[in-house]
């Protein structure tokens, strides 16, 4: 298969620009002949089904949470980048666009990038308009603050809650157009299919969660901004009902999977306490401007105000002097690995390292430190029952983001014609590694200013109306109502959480912060014999309808299972080191990753090859025109 | 630690409900009341039994989708969501009654889950600021007052959980349509539609089946982001005078 980008040609700045002129538009009497299906309503999927609904077409938003506001992007603490260089302090979209490419480790295209640093200036000022109370200086001004990866501060923030608001100014736009009457909204409905009519995406198969009705929706364009897949192990970041069904059985009709192995783990979490933990808590990135992270220099369960300033090891700002404590993350996790693997870390169980406040509340008095990070102070102080004031935080990476995901082109359509992918759900932006403050910024980029450009470009091509009446949807509800059915008749014993809980650690063991062959290898011999237990030990109450909450986690469970496979392969693939993947083969000297841009610089996309088979691997192969990929070094 | 719980079970709208007894062993003091109910919900499916249902997702506190009255009280003992409460706050042997949200508004669609989506209808009313996407001046053209951005941003914060109804001996949602209404109305972006936001938010919340306020202050108590019940009176002010410009 030949996977064409549509990168517009051209000098980097004018891409988008010309690409926008090339598009065709619909005519407004037109538009409202359309319908398009916009899955996920987290920033990507609201703000879309939003703009979508203001240019005039009709559009269906689908979630599986109660309401389009509870979608995880409302869980992003830090904050959202935007090249406006209020701060004068040398910003600029070439500068986001080089930072961002550059923190991806060389792995993600130019044109795309250089799109999304370009209109993130456009997003501050909608989300404004919108009415987001952004924090603000004593002036009245926007105000900023640092993040990981950047030498400038270009992070816009509404406290410890950015995500929050953000998704929230998404939802009353999308509040408004319900009211309109142009969207219709179905929370609590779970997509379990994409159906495709000669090899076009024209609908999805819905269950509705409450009533357990399998239900088919016909539009000319498939959105799926459904997030990402971080609970395959697990222990994540990410809210419980987290995903990979939506884009995993997209995959299985023949869209391809990028990049899988790209998932990131977040320095900054909370630490594990016991077997029982359903998921990890984030503390915000942000922290880490304030904060000092450090172990002692030598082993021993010490109190830490007992351990003199000569005892600890600033292991952030001792290896990488120039950004210190604002490493990225890739790099900021691995070296809290490497202390806690060297028998340095502190807390219960030995994973964990110090966060320390008390130099910046020693500068700046604990007014100000509350101000900035109160109600992330508070949620700590809740979770552990210390105070984070008095006493250092502990914290350990954890599971936070994907990557990889649906392969896109340019216009952020699928290799399935009318399948378009948005935020997390897609690959295109971050290559290995994804800045602090950029997945905001990514998903409402594809929402409010590609997708409303692009999907138009597409239905401009398409003629209107699809029924639910065709084969294909019969085929497709049929194919989900007996992968339903399988699952409870299997009537076992053992709930799918022990089947998640068991994968999740196969997963975090062997393709979390470090990879190697061996471990792959066998992870891919483990697979098989975890999925022929769950299908026969799992156990799945049967109702006659109604809501069963048992079966739609058993039926995401099943998927994670099938998913890690390709998971796996992507990364036993990529015999390199680059952003988030680390392979231990592939490494420098003083433990450091070591790319390789000769044999490696490719998007891998992975095709489904039928049940039990090893997936197909095509390369797009990445160009650099305007960076030079060098070396990453923040030292 | 060993729990008595005492957890309602409803099928559907249509059951009757009751409540149901369990006892649980085993419980650690760092669990917090959701995987406590998750190793429940486990053993539950071991015997082949139906699992609790119950609203969750995010379990740090911001989605707001947890909701349990646990010993009567909005969201258990302590302050913050029902996935934020940890069984350090209980102790061996203790009796926990835990039930749905009790609201007229708020049908209970089974065990502990119930239909929220009021809260949506209400925000669809007007709980927004009418700007398409695109052509967005830039956004320190409109200076916003410090202190004005700060109180909005305590209004803002409103995670839509509904603890507030769920404690209102009158199922009142003026503490949630108050945080609403106030987040726009503090700023600058909300004035032009400001006394038509307020009143078809609060007709709605009317029509919805939601009781009135009677200064009890229960909800202030509860909400798990301390939103202040200072917003009502706010709110009440916006109504009054927004009733006496004449409508068109």
């Amino acid at each position: 298969m030949q996977l064409d980008a549509r990168s517009p040609s051209g000098p980097l700045s004018e891409k988008w620009d010309r690409c926008k002129m090339d598009m065709r538009l619909v005519n407004p009497a037109n538009k409202r002949k359309y319908h398009v299906l916009v899955v996920g309503t987290g920033l990507a999927g609201a703000s879309c089904a939003a703009s979508l609904a203001e240019l005039g077409y009709n559009v269906s938003t689908f979630c599986y949470q109660d309401s389009p506001r509870r979608a995880h992007s409302i869980a992003a603490q830090g904050g959202i980048n935007a090249a406006k260089n209020y701060r004068n302090d040398g910003d600029s979209v070439e500068r986001l666009f080089t930072d961002t490419i550059k923190g991806g480790d060389y792995r993600s295209r130019e044109a795309n990038v250089y799109r999304l640093a370009q209109v993130s200036r456009n997003i501050i000022d909608q989300c404004v308009a919108q009415g987001v109370p952004f924090a603000r200086e004593y002036g009245g001004q926007l105000d900023n603050r640092s993040f990981g990866g950047a030498q400038v501060s270009r992070t816009f923030y509404c406290r410890g809650q950015t995500g929050q608001q953000l998704l929230l100014g998404a939802y009353a736009s999308l509040n408004r157009q319900i009211a309109q009457g142009r969207v219709k909204s179905h929370p609590r409905h779970e997509m379990l299919d994409v159906v495709l009519v000669n090899g076009v995406a024209k609908g999805i198969i819905v269950r509705d969660m409450v009533t357990g009705q399998i239900e088919r929706h016909s539009g000319d364009a498939v959105v799926l901004a459904t997030g990402g897949y971080g609970p395959v192990f697990y222990l994540s970041t990410n809210a419980k009902g987290c995903n990979v069904t939506a884009t995993f059985r997209a995959y299985k009709r023949g869209a391809l999977f990028a990049n899988p192995c790209f998932t990131q783990i977040h320095p900054t979490c909370i630490p594990v306490t016991g077997d029982y933990q359903s998921k990890l808590t984030l503390m915000s990135e942000s922290l880490r401007n304030d904060g000092r992270i450090w172990v002692p220099k030598s082993n021993g369960a010490r109190k830490p105000d007992t351990i003199t300033e000569s005892e600890r090891d600033y292991f952030l700002e001792r290896k990488y002097p120039s950004y210190g404590n604002l490493a990225p993350r890739d790099i900021s996790s691995r070296a809290a690995k490497e202390v806690c693997d060297n028998g340095l870390g502190v807390g219960e169980g030995g994973r964990g390292v110090y966060l320390d406040f008390a130099d910046a509340i020693k500068r700046l008095g604990e007014d100000a430190i509350r101000e900035r990070y109160g109600n992330l102070f508070d949620m700590y102080a809740h979770i552990t029952g210390e105070n984070p004031y008095r006493v250092p935080m502990r914290i350990y990476p954890a599971v936070h983001y994907c990557m990889g995901g649906l392969w896109v082109d340019y216009r952020l359509m699928s290799n399935l014609p009318g399948l378009f992918v948005l935020g997390e759900a897609n690959f295109s932006d971050h290559g290995a590694n994804r800045l602090g403050a950029s997945a905001l910024m990514q998903g409402l980029a594809d929402g409010y200013f590609v997708a409303p450009y692009t999907i138009t470009d597409y239905l401009a091509g398409v003629k209107p109306g699809v029924g639910t009446e065709g084969g294909e949807f019969a085929e497709a509800e049929a194919r989900v109502g007996s992968h339903m059915k399988r699952l409870q008749d299997t009537k076992g014993k053992v709930s799918a959480q022990v089947f998640h809980r068991e994968l999740g650690k196969m997963v975090w063991d062997h393709c979390g912060m470090a990879r190697n062959r061996a471990g792959l290898e066998g992870m891919l011999r483990s697979i098989p014999t975890l999925r022929e237990r769950f299908w026969r030990e799992v156990s799945v109450p049967a109702t006659a309808g109604g809501m069963n909450q048992a079966l739609e986690y058993a039926g995401r469970v099943a998927d994670f299972i099938d998913f890690a496979e390709v998971l796996a392969t992507d990364a036993l693939t990529r015999e390199e080191s680059c952003g988030a993947h680390f392979r231990e083969e592939y490494q420098t000297e003083d433990g450091e990753a070591k790319r390789n841009d000769a044999d490696y610089s490719f998007v891998s996309a992975w095709g489904y090859n039928g049940e039990n088979q090893a997936p197909v691997l095509t390369r797009e192969a990445l160009q650099y025109e305007f960076v030079k990929p060098s070396v990453r070094s923040y030292k | 630690m060993k729990l008595h719980l005492k957890v309602w079970r409803q099928s559907g709208p249509q059951d009757k409900g009751r409540f149901e007894l369990h006892t649980i062993d085993g419980v650690s003091s760092d669990m917090s009341f959701l995987e406590m109910l998750d190793v429940l919900n486990d053993r539950l499916l071991a015997q082949g039994k139906s699992p609790i249902a119950f609203d969750h997702d995010c379990r740090e506190g911001i989605c707001g989708s947890c909701s349990m009255m646990i010993n009567g009280r909005a969201h258990g003992p302590t302050r913050g969501t029902t996935c934020q409460t940890y069984m350090r706050n209980f102790h061996d042997g203790q009796t926990v009654v835990i039930e749905p949200w009790r609201a007229r508004a708020f049908p209970v669609m089974c065990d502990l889950v119930v239909d929220r989506s009021a809260f949506d209808r209400i925000q669809q009313a007007g709980g927004y600021v009418s700007v398409n996407t695109g052509g967005a001046q830039d956004g320190n053209c409109l200076p916003v007052p410090k202190d004005d951005a700060e109180r909005a941003m305590d209004a803002a914060q409103c995670i839509g959980c509904g603890a507030c109804v769920a404690a209102c001996k009158n199922a009142s949602a003026m503490l949630f349509v108050a945080a609403k209404v106030s987040h726009l109305g503090l700023l600058p972006q909300g004035q032009p539609e400001r006394a038509g936001r307020v009143l078809a938010m609060v007709a709605k919340m009317d029509e919805e089946g939601f009781g009135n306020c009677t200064n009890q202050y229960e909800c202030e108590a509860v909400c798990p982001k301390s939103i202040p019940a200072d917003f009502i009176a706010r709110m009440n002010r916006d109504h009054l005078g927004s009733s006496l410009i004449p409508s068109e």
